[in-house]
């Protein structure tokens, strides 16, 4: 397989803010590779980068293969619709229609078609007049449509109804499984949205903390549950990426697969393993309030996932 | 239809197991493609292809080149034998515990038994 996407010890700073700090990862070509991480992780940064919106201040980004910033041929493969997309003042769904094609070679004005109705969009109706769940059925219809080799979602789903979010999987996966093509897609519904990733990349503070798939991330953790007691001897000689004590009570999340060790441990402590959702890796992945990222240390922040958190 | 319980990959596989299992797919008949396991679960098609293999190195599944996946000869018989094995440690060790926490003795539990098949 070639790779799509590779990204090397990339650093982006703004002033003195420093949004990217050395992230370096690859996608394959033809994968739907999810980017997770918590609000201000640098998500958008780095897919704006990816599409050759913004210069690195450091490292490199190459697009099959080239360097993104002002380079037609890989532009012309890549959509990116942002979550924050701008429009001319009256201009509606059937004028953004009738210009695609001239953008996206690949564009199919059936598969436009169809889901605009299944989004059930005005066509007449100025694009900024939308409501912010219209905008983002207008960039989901526009990013499926133009079947790009690289299509780029951020937070795709911003406002949309649960029938909505459906009939976007839904449409995704029909057409992807035709028409195999590289996607790269931020999301903070990870619960919803896992069963459409086949990797993970998960962001925190403008570095890469787990890059894998889908299946390796979730057997990269493990919860325990019992007495305060009990879980605190079974983790005592352990890396615990988040706990959480209540009356008596205490789960942690461990970093680690619970192989056969773990489970002879957990029996003779008393204590209850379970597996963790993805959900609950990448929340705890971003659980630590410290300056320094979770470099060994224990961590005593609860697990709080934020679904409906705002954009990054 | 996917718990948290363990990779979508092996839970699309067992339940495939189940369904050839009870006679849902029978042995030597076309099941469905990688495309449309994918398709009707709502994942991703690589997840589905995972399942798939899975089931081939398992001897359940083989492939027909050009045509598509099949359910083995003797695939059901096979899987029967493993549950079997199983069932003793998957369904009456949890019984007797649950029993034994409830304070029901072993004769009351044979008529609970009992009364259920009738």
């Amino acid at each position: 397989m070639s790779i799509a996407i590779e990204i090397t010890d990339l650093h982006r700073r703004y002033g003195s803010t420093t949004a990217l700090d050395g992230v370096s990862f690859a996608v394959e070509e033809n994968t739907v590779c999810g980017l997770l991480g918590r609000n201000g992780a640098g998500k958008t940064t780095l897919m704006a980068h990816i599409a050759g919106q913004e210069r690195p201040s450091g490292g490199a980004v190459r697009v099959f293969g080239h360097d993104p910033v002002d380079d037609a041929t890989v532009l012309s493969q890549t959509s990116f619709i942002r979550d924050d997309q701008r429009y001319p003042d009256d201009f509606r769904l059937s004028h953004l229609l009738s210009i695609a094609p001239a953008f996206h070679r690949r564009w199919d004005a059936g598969l436009a078609a169809s889901l605009v109705s299944d989004f059930r969009l005005p066509t007449k109706l100025a694009i900024k007049k939308m409501s912010r769940g219209q905008a983002s059925a207008v960039a989901i219809v526009v990013g499926l449509a133009s079947r790009a080799p690289l299509t780029i979602f951020d937070e795709p789903y911003l406002g949309l109804d649960a029938t909505a979010r459906q009939v976007f999987y839904d449409r995704l996966l029909e057409d992807y499984a035709e028409h195999p093509r590289t996607i790269l897609l931020s999301t903070h519904l990870i619960d919803e949205m896992e069963p459409l990733l086949e990797r993970v990349v998960v962001l925190d503070r403008g570095r890469v903390r787990l890059d894998c798939d889908v299946d390796e991330a979730r057997a990269s953790a493990f919860a325990v549950a019992g007495t305060t007691r009990a879980v605190q001897a079974f983790v005592a000689d352990r890396r615990t990426l988040s706990t959480h004590v209540i009356g008596g009570l205490m789960t942690a999340t461990v970093d680690g697969p619970a192989d056969d060790r773990v489970r002879e441990d957990a029996d003779h402590a008393g204590v209850e393993l379970s597996s963790v959702s993805l959900q609950q890796v990448v929340a705890a992945v971003g659980s630590d309030s410290d300056s320094h990222a979770g470099a060994g240390a224990a961590l005593t922040a609860a697990v709080a996932a934020d679904p409906e958190g705002a954009r990054s | 239809m996917f718990d948290e319980s363990g990779p979508i990959f092996v839970q699309l596989a067992d339940q495939i197991e189940r369904r050839v299992l009870d006679g849902t797919y029978p042995e030597d008949e076309q099941v469905a493609s990688t495309n449309e396991f994918a398709a009707f679960h709502r994942i991703n098609p690589a997840t589905a292809g995972k399942a798939v293999n899975l089931l081939v190195d398992r001897g359940i599944l083989y492939k027909r080149r050009g045509v598509g996946m099949f359910v083995a000869p003797g695939a059901r018989e096979r899987l029967s034998e493993q549950r079997r094995a199983a069932f003793a440690a998957e369904y009456v060790r949890p019984l007797i515990r649950e029993a034994a926490a409830l304070g029901i003795d072993l004769p009351t539990l044979v008529t609970l038994i009992e009364q259920e098949r009738s």
